[in-house]
């Protein structure tokens, strides 16, 4: 008799349970957000934005491919801020976004960096010396800061003779993880990571002649398109306060 | 754009992965899942936590402490420094390590069930023929356990052909020596090539299907039911 008043219990609070009325509020805004771009976000933008407009603006971090194919198969997103201008631009070409609303907001940047103090020289000189055992690189197919890390390795004429010695992380925070815990003596990370987690650490930055932008963009979805709290969220990105914010997480600006 | 081609060195390797992992378990899991059938108290409540750890945590989180424990900064890979020894991160050997950990409750807890069904009646009527305890096992409890040593090495080698998280973190993906297939899948459907990351993930889902649907049915004849 117990359990089966349980039971029904159980069943009666399933509708109340599925509705999670926090997530039903139409008036919130959500929005898609690159994995790299995580700190900057919940511990500068987020704040500063609620601060300026008083509205809060849910974040859903995720590898940019993985958001990706949530949008396409109809995830409630309002927004999306990419780690490269690739998906923006095919999310804008299909209509799921809004023409016109991409922009840049930021330009990644690539180091080469070590755990270990000593390693990376302020030239970048250790790579062509080639005396270490693993050099760590997000995965070039999918990750905008591996195609930048092998690019500069290519454009040095060093990729066919390190290649043996490259290990993938398949995001740019497990490539990450590699070097920070010594399985991989150094690797090409993201400048903001560092700034968020070592920022005394040495690092070379290769020229911008070495590789071609990491171009972050953004796009307003088109389920978006009449949501003013959206549009008043990605007007901040370009303001000059937001710019300020974003460069000083570790990243250029346009 | 990958090609078949492409994919051979990546099955090759997984398969390896899965049978290397699948044999290192049944060696090393037989006596523990003998000495946990056997044992009650709470040695036996903290080493059954253990094995199942696995199935709760996170495949990231075991490849995390896995690759802390292998790094140069860790005991294990500190030790193996130490003895003038290659780092186990990114090669074959670590990826087994890891699978080895992460597949672990899959072999030895169809064992323990096996070995606990098979009770302690014929291994003491075994005893008074004067079989000695290694004889007992062999002549005796292994064969009465063979659905369990079935099920072990099916899930065993099943569920290492799925992993991903823990090869993902100490593997670093390096093609030929400790890309997977599951890792292929994650890469295809991340660039959005959703064709070939259908035809592996069918493929995959089609084996896994025909595996278990096998060891039913094997199961089954084993256990003497009609076919």
């Amino acid at each position: 008799m117990k359990a089966r008043n349980l039971a029904v219990a159980a069943i009666l609070a399933l509708p109340g349970l599925l509705s999670q009325p926090g997530l039903a509020n139409a008036a919130q805004v959500r929005v898609a957000v690159a994995a790299n771009f995580m700190l900057p976000m919940t511990e500068k933008v987020l704040p500063a934005f609620q601060r300026q407009s008083g509205h809060a603006v849910v974040a859903i971090y995720g590898p940019t491919g993985g958001l990706y194919s949530q949008i396409v198969n109809g995830a409630p997103y309002d927004a999306l801020l990419a780690a490269d201008a690739e998906r923006p631009r095919r999310l804008e070409e299909s209509g799921l976004g809004v023409a016109g609303s991409r922009f840049t907001f930021a330009l990644g940047e690539v180091v080469l960096w070590s755990a270990t103090p000593g390693t990376v020289d302020a030239k970048g000189e250790v790579l062509k010396q080639g005396k270490f055992g693993h050099l760590a690189l997000a995965n070039p197919k999918i990750a905008p800061y591996g195609l930048a890390a092998q690019q500069t390795l290519e454009k040095l004429g060093l990729w066919e003779r390190l290649k043996p010695k490259v290990v993938y992380g398949q995001d740019i925070s497990q490539t990450y993880q590699l070097i920070a815990s010594g399985n991989a003596e150094l690797g090409f990370v993201a400048l903001s990571q560092l700034k968020a987690d070592r920022p005394g650490d040495a690092y070379w930055k290769p020229g911008a002649d070495l590789h071609a932008p990491i171009e972050q963009q953004a796009i307003l979805l088109t389920r978006a398109k009449d949501n003013a709290v959206a549009r008043e969220f990605l007007a901040f990105l370009r303001s000059p306060q937001g710019k300020a914010l974003i460069e000083s997480s570790g990243y250029g600006a346009e | 754009m990958a090609t078949w081609e492409s994919l051979i060195p990546v099955a090759g390797v997984t398969l390896r992965l899965a049978a290397v992992t699948t044999a290192v378990l049944l060696a090393a899991g037989t006596p523990l899942a003998w000495w946990l059938a056997r044992r009650t108290g709470f040695a036996k409540d903290v080493i059954a936590s253990v094995v199942a750890l696995p199935l709760v945590l996170p495949p990231t989180v075991l490849g995390f402490y896995l690759l802390l424990l292998l790094g140069p900064w860790g005991p294990v890979g500190g030790a193996l420094t130490a003895l003038g020894m290659d780092s186990l991160a990114f090669t074959f050997s670590g990826i087994v390590v890891g699978s080895v950990v992460y597949s672990l409750p899959f072999v030895v807890q169809p064992l323990q069930v096996a070995f606990e069904a098979v009770g302690t009646r014929p291994l003491e009527a075994a005893a008074t023929l004067r079989a000695g305890p290694l004889d007992r096992f062999f002549t005796v409890a292994a064969p009465l356990a063979r659905p369990g040593f079935l099920t072990a090495t099916v899930l065993g080698f099943a569920h290492t052909i799925g992993e991903f998280g823990v090869v993902l973190m100490v593997g670093g993906s390096i093609p030929g020596r400790t890309r997977v297939l599951s890792i292929a899948i994650f890469e295809h459907v991340e660039a959005s090539e959703y064709g070939q990351a259908h035809v592996i993930a069918a493929g995959m889902l089609g084996f896994s299907l025909l595996v278990l649907i096998a060891l039913h049915g094997l199961t089954r004849r084993l256990r003497g039911e009609a076919p």
